[in-house]
């Protein structure tokens, strides 16, 4: 079936699900997951390195020739920590495509949607590709867009909770407030979380928990890539309306009678 | 001078340059970034920055994460 890509600061991506790469019961577990995935968009922390050094590193395990790595600002509760991490990360080298997370509660982890809208605006300017991490609020959406976001990354349920899409309508109304990609990420428990998203019209999931802390990631992480691909599927069929009574599939014309 | 490294204070000579510093602690360069008190530390001039007492050193890699 014709389909379009995933375009992101330029970039075409074929797969439309993004993986993180926290939580994994070891490196070469996360490596056949990533791979069983068929993500192109990998997620990292930046962090303090262990010292002394020489460990090994996360990298070793996934080849940044081969994905395309994107920085998370995780942990960060003020814009002016998010924009300083990113900075890090480019000068890293990890690049400028970023996924920008202010965190304005711990127990939660739900956006501080002030300092997002902030450090947005800060970072676009900068030449990064910014993706927010925010609220289902199609109006804040619409704010971050406006500040330049190269997409909007609404959560369908808190982090690494596993509760699905919590309120499809304020996606659906994201989606018809917004041109950039919507991306839903967080909240994802299982495959047809992912399956109603994209069959919402969303233009990618991001997950991690989800695939990283189920009993068999790699598994798991092969049902996600189906379920992604599925949705998608059915969002570009066009799926029936929705009715309360039967509408027969077989003619109800020339059925036999038994009558005596 | 003492210099604070991704937290701990350490006792070093004076006039380590963040080159030397990286070197000493064995820190692999590739995707490595460093801080110095809250700016981030330009790669090509890691050799001619020097610390002094008292500075705050962040020094960062990718992790595992969502």
């Amino acid at each position: 079936m014709y389909d379009t890509s995933l375009w992101l600061g330029g970039k075409e991506f074929k797969s439309r699900l993004i993986v993180g790469t926290g939580k994994y019961p070891s490196f070469e577990n996360m490596r056949e997951a990533i791979e069983a995935s068929g993500a192109e968009i990998v997620t990292v922390a930046v962090r303090r390195v262990s010292l002394p050094g020489q460990g090994e590193s996360l990298l070793d395990f996934v080849d940044p020739k081969k994905y395309t790595l994107l920085p998370n600002t995780a942990g960060c509760y003020t814009a002016d920590e998010a924009v300083r991490t990113c900075y890090l990360a480019r000068e890293a080298g990890l690049g400028t495509l970023v996924k920008l997370e202010v965190i304005g509660d711990s127990r939660t982890l739900f956006p501080d949607v002030i300092g997002l809208l902030e450090a947005t605006r800060t970072l676009s300017r900068e030449g990064f590709t910014v993706l927010p991490y925010t609220n289902d609020d199609p109006v804040m959406a619409k704010k971050l867009e406006d500040a330049g976001a190269a997409a909007v990354m609404p959560l369908g349920a808190p982090i690494g909770s596993g509760l699905g899409i919590r309120n499809p309508y304020n996606i659906k109304l994201i989606l018809e407030a917004v041109t950039v990609p919507v991306i839903v990420d967080a909240g994802v428990g299982t495959a047809s979380d992912a399956a109603i998203a994209m069959e919402l019209g969303c233009d990618g999931v991001l997950m991690n928990t989800a695939i990283a802390s189920a009993k068999d990631p790699v598994a798991m992480a092969t049902a996600m890539r189906l379920a992604v691909e599925a949705g998608r599927l059915a969002f570009k069929a066009g799926r029936i309306g929705k009715k309360l009574y039967a509408t027969a599939s077989s003619p109800l014309e020339g059925v036999p009678e038994w009558t005596s | 001078m003492t210099v604070t490294v991704n937290g701990k204070p350490m006792e070093l000579p004076e006039g380590l340059s963040i080159e030397d510093l990286l070197a000493r602690l064995k820190v692999r360069r590739e995707f490595t970034a460093v801080a110095l008190n809250r700016e981030v530390a330009q790669r090509a001039r890691y050799a001619e920055t020097r610390l002094s007492d008292g500075d705050k050193i962040e020094i960062v890699h990718p992790m595992g994460g969502g």
